[in-house]
């Protein structure tokens, strides 16, 4: 399976890649901004993006949103600080399919993406 | 500054410490900073805007600041590498993104991406028309402090400040 991370914290970004590396997932592409992503995400075909909302440049919100017009199947979880219930409501709005607030637990993450998967599977 | 902006920052800290550093924090008594004495080393820095507005700032001596960014990233990290300075920026971030949350149920409020400043015993100015609370914490990695200098957006300095004192 190949990950897509968007997040412009090299931190968190490092710390998402080692949890996916726990439940086995190695392919995995980063991006630090809405901009980076939507300029890697075509040739990279990730199977899952992870994507922060507060980011320079383009946010991740606005990302979702370009993306989703040429994109409506690609599983898109949120992983943000943003955990007021109207701001998820929005980003579910705009084509989230799952939403984990930072600070997160790796089991947290890992049973997120687990859910994500196996709902799009279906 | 209302006093039930300081609550959220507490909880907030202990949140992201526990949960991401498995690491307690003992909040000690918030107080109101008194001038701009420089006496940190590192600091995260986070604008708020919208219905509340102002600056939140988490400031570090070097080797608390290094011992925790350890503990965050699961590496040692030196204070002037751009991955040091990432990792405190991510904190704030986290720290002011907790608190946010709790405080705004009918406000909107944003929240900038994260500065970060180091050097040797640095002071942080902030605008004299809002009030800074000082949250002093101590942890087994040493010692931090988290300085809210929040109000409404409608408020006045007058009664930002009267609100402070009655808070601290």
């Amino acid at each position: 399976m190949k990950v897509m991370l968007i997040d412009d914290s090299k931190t968190m970004r490092n710390i998402q890649r080692s949890v996916l590396k726990q439940i086995g997932i190695e392919q995995v592409e980063e991006a630090c901004d809405g901009q980076d992503a939507l300029s890697k995400v075509g040739a990279f075909g990730p199977d899952l993006i992870l994507v922060d909302w507060n980011m320079p440049n383009m946010d991740g919100l606005t990302f979702i949103k370009t993306f989703r017009k040429q994109n409506k199947t690609t599983p898109l979880i949120m992983v943000t600080t943003e955990a007021e219930k109207s701001r998820v409501i929005e980003a579910i709005k705009a084509g989230v399919n799952n939403y984990v607030v930072k600070p997160f637990t790796p089991d947290l993450l890992s049973q997120r993406i687990n859910e994500t998967m196996s709902k799009c599977a279906a | 500054m209302d006093a039930s902006y300081i609550t959220p920052f507490v909880k907030s800290i202990q949140n992201v410490f526990s949960t991401m550093l498995q690491l307690p924090v003992t909040v000690n008594d918030p107080q109101i900073k008194q001038g701009t004495t420089p006496s940190h080393d590192v600091s995260g820095i986070i604008g708020m805007s919208g219905d509340v507005v102002g600056t939140i700032i988490l400031s570090f001596k070097t080797d608390a600041a290094e011992s925790i960014v350890a503990l965050f990233c699961g590496e040692k990290l030196e204070s002037g590498s751009p991955d040091f300075a990432d990792a405190v920026g991510e904190l704030v971030n986290m720290v002011s993104g907790g608190a946010k949350a709790q405080f705004t149920d009918t406000k909107d409020v944003s929240i900038s991406c994260p500065s970060v400043i180091v050097g040797k015993d640095h002071g942080v100015a902030l605008p004299s028309d809002v009030p800074c609370v000082v949250i002093p914490c101590t942890t087994d990695c040493g010692e931090f402090v988290i300085e809210v200098a929040i109000r409404e957006a409608g408020a006045t300095a007058g009664a930002a400040a009267n609100n402070a004192s009655a808070s601290a």
